[in-house]
C-alpha cells in the first residue's frame, strides 16, 4: 500500500546547472502583490503544486510557457514581507534562494513583484533580497492603478537606485510583460553575478533602518503614492457597518449555501449517477470474473462514492476564491473574529469552518490563509465536526425509518426536522468543545496575535478564479484520489476473501461479526459493524452497504431497507448510529487532504483516534439514555 | 511636555485612540515575533497611524498606515505606545 500512497514532494526536474545560464527562476513578492496572478499569468494551466519537505508550506512551480520559455522553470515563493526567519513561509523562500531547499534547484534569477500603489511599504522587501546578489528584475504590479490614480515613479532612477532593471507591469492585464522575456533572454546567455558592492543596503534583520532605506529611495526617484481607492471606503462603510455589515454578511452566506446545495447537490446527484451507469456499462464488456467485481464494484463504486463530491467541492473552492480575490474574505474575517475568539480561534477560522458545513476537504484547504500555525492546526482539527452533506444519507434513512413525523410548531417543524436540527448542533457544540480544549492543551499559544491586513477591493478576474478551481480540484483528486484507490482495493480484497463468499461470510464479515460483542453496547448488531467498517472510505457508504446486507438476509428480503431496519434496530440503537456518524471521522479523503496540509500522520491520526472515541461514546451514551427513558 | 510644533502632546496606548485620531507610534511592547512582524508590515515607530473604523462587533479596529488598512485586536493594539498629536487651533 505504501508505494501508492506516498508523499506529494516533487522534486522539479530541470536540465543539468550550465554556470552562467539560467534554467531556474525565482518569484518573490510581499502578500497581496499581486504574486499569484503574475504566477498564473506566466505559467499558464503548466504549473504544478506540491508541499515543501518537512513544512507546510505550498510549493507552486511552473513553466514559463506564458511568456514563450518552456524551457525556463518558475518557482513561486510564499508571500511574505521580509526574510527574516519569523516565519515558516519566510524560512521556506531563504532556503530557496539559497539553494538549500532539498528538491528544488537553487535559482539562477529572482523577479521581484511590488504593488506600486503601495511602494514604499513594499521596497523594504527589496533590501534582502537585492543583497543576495542574484540577476533581479524588479517588477512594479498594478502600475496602470498607481498612474490612474495619480501616482508617479521614475523607473529610471529607481534602477540607478537599486543597480536592477525595473518595469511597471500589470499582472491582471498582461501587460509589460515583455520586459521579463528581455531580462531573460539577455540574461540567459551569460548571467554576470551582480556586484552588490556599490549598493548602500540597511542593517540586516533591523525593520526600522529597512523602513528609512525605503523611504530614501522613494524620495529620491519622486514617487508620489496614488490616492487610496474611493470604492474600498465607500463600500467597506456599507459592508462593515455596524448593523448593515453583519446583515449583508449573513446574506453572503446564505446565498453561499443556497447555491452549493442547490445547485451543487443536483450537480452531484447526477455525476454520480453518470458515474454508476458508465461503471455498468464498463462491467458488461468485462463479463462476470472476479476481475470485474474487483474494478466496477471494488474500484470504480469506491472511487465513484468520492468522485459524487467533486461538483459541490469545485463549487466551494470557487466562492472561497470570489471572496478572496474580491477582497470580502478579510472583511468577514473582521466581522466574525469576535465570535470565533470566544471558541479560541480567530476570524480567519469562520469560513473555512462553514465551508466545512457542505465538504471539510475544501475547508481544510482554505486554512491556509490562517498564518498561525496553532490556529490554523485547531482549525483544521475541528473542520470534520461540522455536519458534511456525507453525513445526511443516513441521517436522512435513520430519521424516516425510525422518527415519526408529528408537529411540533404548527406543520412546517416536526419531530423529524427537530432531530435532524439537532444533529447539526450535536456536531457544532463538538466542534466548539473540541476547539477549546485543543486551544487549552496541545495547541495552547502564548501570544497569537490576530493581524489582519484590509487589502482594497477588486473585481476576480475569471482566470485567475478557473485557475484556482482546476489547482485546488487536481490537488484533491491527487492526494485523495491516490489513498482512496488503496483503501478500495484493500476493503474490496477484505470484502471477498475467501473467494466465493457472501458480505457476511467473508473477512470483512467475520470482523464485524467479531466486533459485535464490543458495538453491542451501542445498540448495533454485526450489519451495522460491517457497515461502519465499509464505510471507512466515505460516509455514505453505509447506505448502500447495509441495503446490500438486508436485501441477501432472508429474514429481512421482502422488506424495504427502512422496514428492514426497523425490524433488526431498536430506536435506541438508530440514534446511537446517526450520534455515531455525527462524531466519527468516516472519511478517507478528509485524513488524506489532513495529512497533506499539516505535513504528517500524526496529526490525522490523532483526529481519527479522538473521533472515535468520541463517537463510541455518544452513540453509547445515547443508546443507554434512550433505552431507559423510552 | 509643551512640543513647539505641534503644540500638546501626550502618550497613550492606541487602543484608547478614537476614530478619525492620528498619532504617531512611540514604541512596541510586543514580543519579538509579534512585534517583528507587525514592524515588518509599516508599523514602526515614527510611522503616522490614523483610526478608521471598529469592526460591527466594537474589535477588533481598523487603522490606516502608510497606505494600507490592517486590523489589529484591542489586546495587541493596547501594548503599542503612540503619542498623539492635538494640533493646535
Amino acid at each position: 500500500m505504501s508505494d501508492c500512497c506516498t508523499t506529494d514532494t516533487i522534486d522539479i526536474k530541470v536540465e543539468p546547472r550550465i554556470p552562467g545560464k539560467i534554467r531556474t527562476v525565482a518569484l518573490i513578492g510581499p502578500p497581496n502583490s499581486g504574486k499569484s496572478t503574475l504566477f498564473n499569468r506566466l505559467t499558464g494551466l503548466r504549473q504544478k503544486v506540491a508541499n515543501y519537505p518537512g513544512v507546510t508550506v505550498e510549493q507552486h512551480f511552473g513553466k514559463l510557457s506564458g511568456i514563450g520559455r518552456g524551457d525556463l522553470v518558475l518557482i513561486d515563493l510564499p508571500g511574505i514581507y521580509s526574510l527574516d526567519s519569523y516565519s515558516e513561509d519566510a524560512r521556506v523562500a531563504v532556503d530557496v534562494l539559497h539553494g538549500d531547499m532539498p528538491g528544488t534547484p537553487a535559482p539562477d534569477a529572482v523577479l521581484l513583484v511590488l504593488d506600486s500603489l503601495h511602494l514604499r511599504r513594499q521596497l523594504t522587501l527589496a533590501a534582502p533580497v537585492l543583497s543576495l546578489g542574484l540577476p533581479t528584475l524588479l517588477l512594479l504590479n498594478m502600475s496602470d492603478l498607481m498612474e490612474s490614480r495619480g501616482g508617479e515613479v521614475n523607473t529610471l532612477a529607481l534602477a540607478q537606485e537599486l543597480g536592477v532593471p525595473v518595469a511597471k507591469i500589470s499582472a491582471s492585464r498582461g501587460t509589460g510583460l515583455d520586459s521579463i522575456t528581455h531580462f531573460l533572454d539577455r540574461k540567459s546567455e551569460v548571467v554576470q553575478p551582480r556586484s552588490t558592492s556599490k549598493l548602500e543596503l540597511p542593517v540586516v534583520g533591523n525593520a526600522r533602518s529597512y523602513r528609512q532605506w525605503a523611504t530614501g529611495i522613494s524620495t529620491r526617484t519622486k514617487y508620489k503614492a496614488p490616492l487610496s481607492s474611493e470604492w474600498t471606503r465607500k463600500l467597506d462603510r456599507v459592508l462593515l457597518h455596524r448593523i448593515a455589515g453583519p446583515l449583508l454578511f449573513l446574506a453572503v452566506v446564505i446565498s453561499v449555501f443556497q447555491v452549493v446545495f442547490s445547485i451543487g447537490q443536483p450537480l452531484s446527484n447526477t455525476f454520480g449517477d453518470f458515474l454508476n451507469s458508465a461503471g455498468a456499462r464498463i462491467g458488461t464488456f468485462l463479463g462476470n470474473g472476479w476481475f470485474e467485481s474487483l474494478l466496477i464494484d471494488g474500484i470504480w463504486k469506491g472511487v465513484a462514492s468520492v468522485l459524487v463530491f467533486l461538483p459541490q467541492i469545485l463549487l466551494l473552492f470557487l466562492f472561497i476564491g470570489v471572496l478572496e480575490d474580491s477582497g470580502y474574505l478579510a472583511r468577514a474575517a473582521l466581522i466574525a473574529d469576535r465570535v470565533m475568539r470566544s471558541i479560541g480561534l480567530n476570524g480567519k477560522a469562520f469560513i473555512p469552518l462553514l465551508s466545512a458545513y457542505a465538504c471539510a476537504v475544501p475547508a481544510i484547504m482554505a486554512t491556509r490563509t490562517i498564518e498561525n500555525k496553532r490556529d490554523r492546526f485547531a482549525t483544521i482539527l475541528v473542520a470534520p465536526f461540522m455536519t458534511c452533506s456525507a453525513r445526511l444519507p443516513i441521517y436522512l434513512l435513520m430519521i424516516a425509518a425510525f422518527i415519526p413525523n408529528k408537529p411540533i410548531i404548527g406543520e412546517f417543524f416536526g419531530l423529524r426536522a427537530a432531530v435532524m436540527l439537532s444533529l447539526y448542533l450535536l456536531g457544532f457544540l463538538a466542534a466548539l468543545g473540541t476547539a477549546r480544549l485543543l486551544k487549552s492543551s496541545i495547541l495552547k499559544a502564548a501570544s497569537a496575535p490576530f493581524i489582519l491586513e484590509l487589502p482594497q477591493y477588486r473585481l476576480p478576474t475569471l482566470r485567475s478564479l478557473g485557475l484556482r478551481v482546476v489547482d485546488r480540484g487536481k490537488v484533491f483528486l491527487k492526494q485523495a484520489g491516490t489513498i482512496i484507490l488503496c483503501v478500495t482495493v484493500v476493503l474490496w480484497i477484505l470484502s471477498h476473501v475467501p473467494f466465493h463468499s457472501t458480505l457476511p461470510e467473508s473477512f470483512i464479515g467475520h470482523v464485524g461479526q467479531w466486533i459485535e460483542p464490543v458495538i453491542r453496547p451501542l445498540g448495533f448488531n454485526w450489519k451495522i459493524g460491517i457497515g461502519l467498517l465499509s464505510s471507512i472510505i466515505a460516509r455514505e457508504v453505509i447506505v448502500g452497504t447495509l441495503g446490500t446486507l438486508y436485501g441477501a438476509d432472508p429474514a429481512t428480503q421482502s422488506l424495504s431497507l427502512q422496514a428492514a431496519l426497523r425490524h433488526d434496530l431498536t430506536l435506541g440503537g438508530a440514534m446511537a448510529l446517526v450520534v455515531f456518524f455525527a462524531f466519527a471521522m468516516q472519511c478517507t479523503s478528509t485524513l488524506a487532504i489532513v495529512r497533506r496540509e499539516t505535513n504528517s500522520w500524526r496529526w490525522p491520526a490523532l483526529q481519527f483516534a479522538y473521533m472515535s472515541v468520541l463517537a463510541y461514546l455518544g452513540a453509547l451514551a445515547t443508546n443507554q439514555l434512550i433505552t431507559h427513558l423510552f | 511636555m509643551k512640543d513647539g510644533f505641534h503644540g500638546w502632546t501626550k502618550l497613550n496606548a492606541l487602543s484608547e485612540l478614537g476614530i478619525g485620531k492620528m498619532a504617531v507610534i512611540e514604541a512596541l511592547d510586543l514580543p519579538d515575533e509579534v512585534g517583528h512582524h507587525l514592524m515588518h508590515m509599516g508599523i514602526v515607530p515614527e510611522a503616522r497611524i490614523v483610526v478608521i473604523r471598529r469592526a460591527p462587533a466594537g474589535d477588533p479596529t481598523v487603522y490606516y498606515i502608510d497606505g494600507f488598512e490592517i486590523a489589529l485586536r484591542r489586546e495587541t493594539a493596547r501594548s503599542i505606545r503612540v503619542r498623539t498629536v492635538e494640533e493646535d487651533l
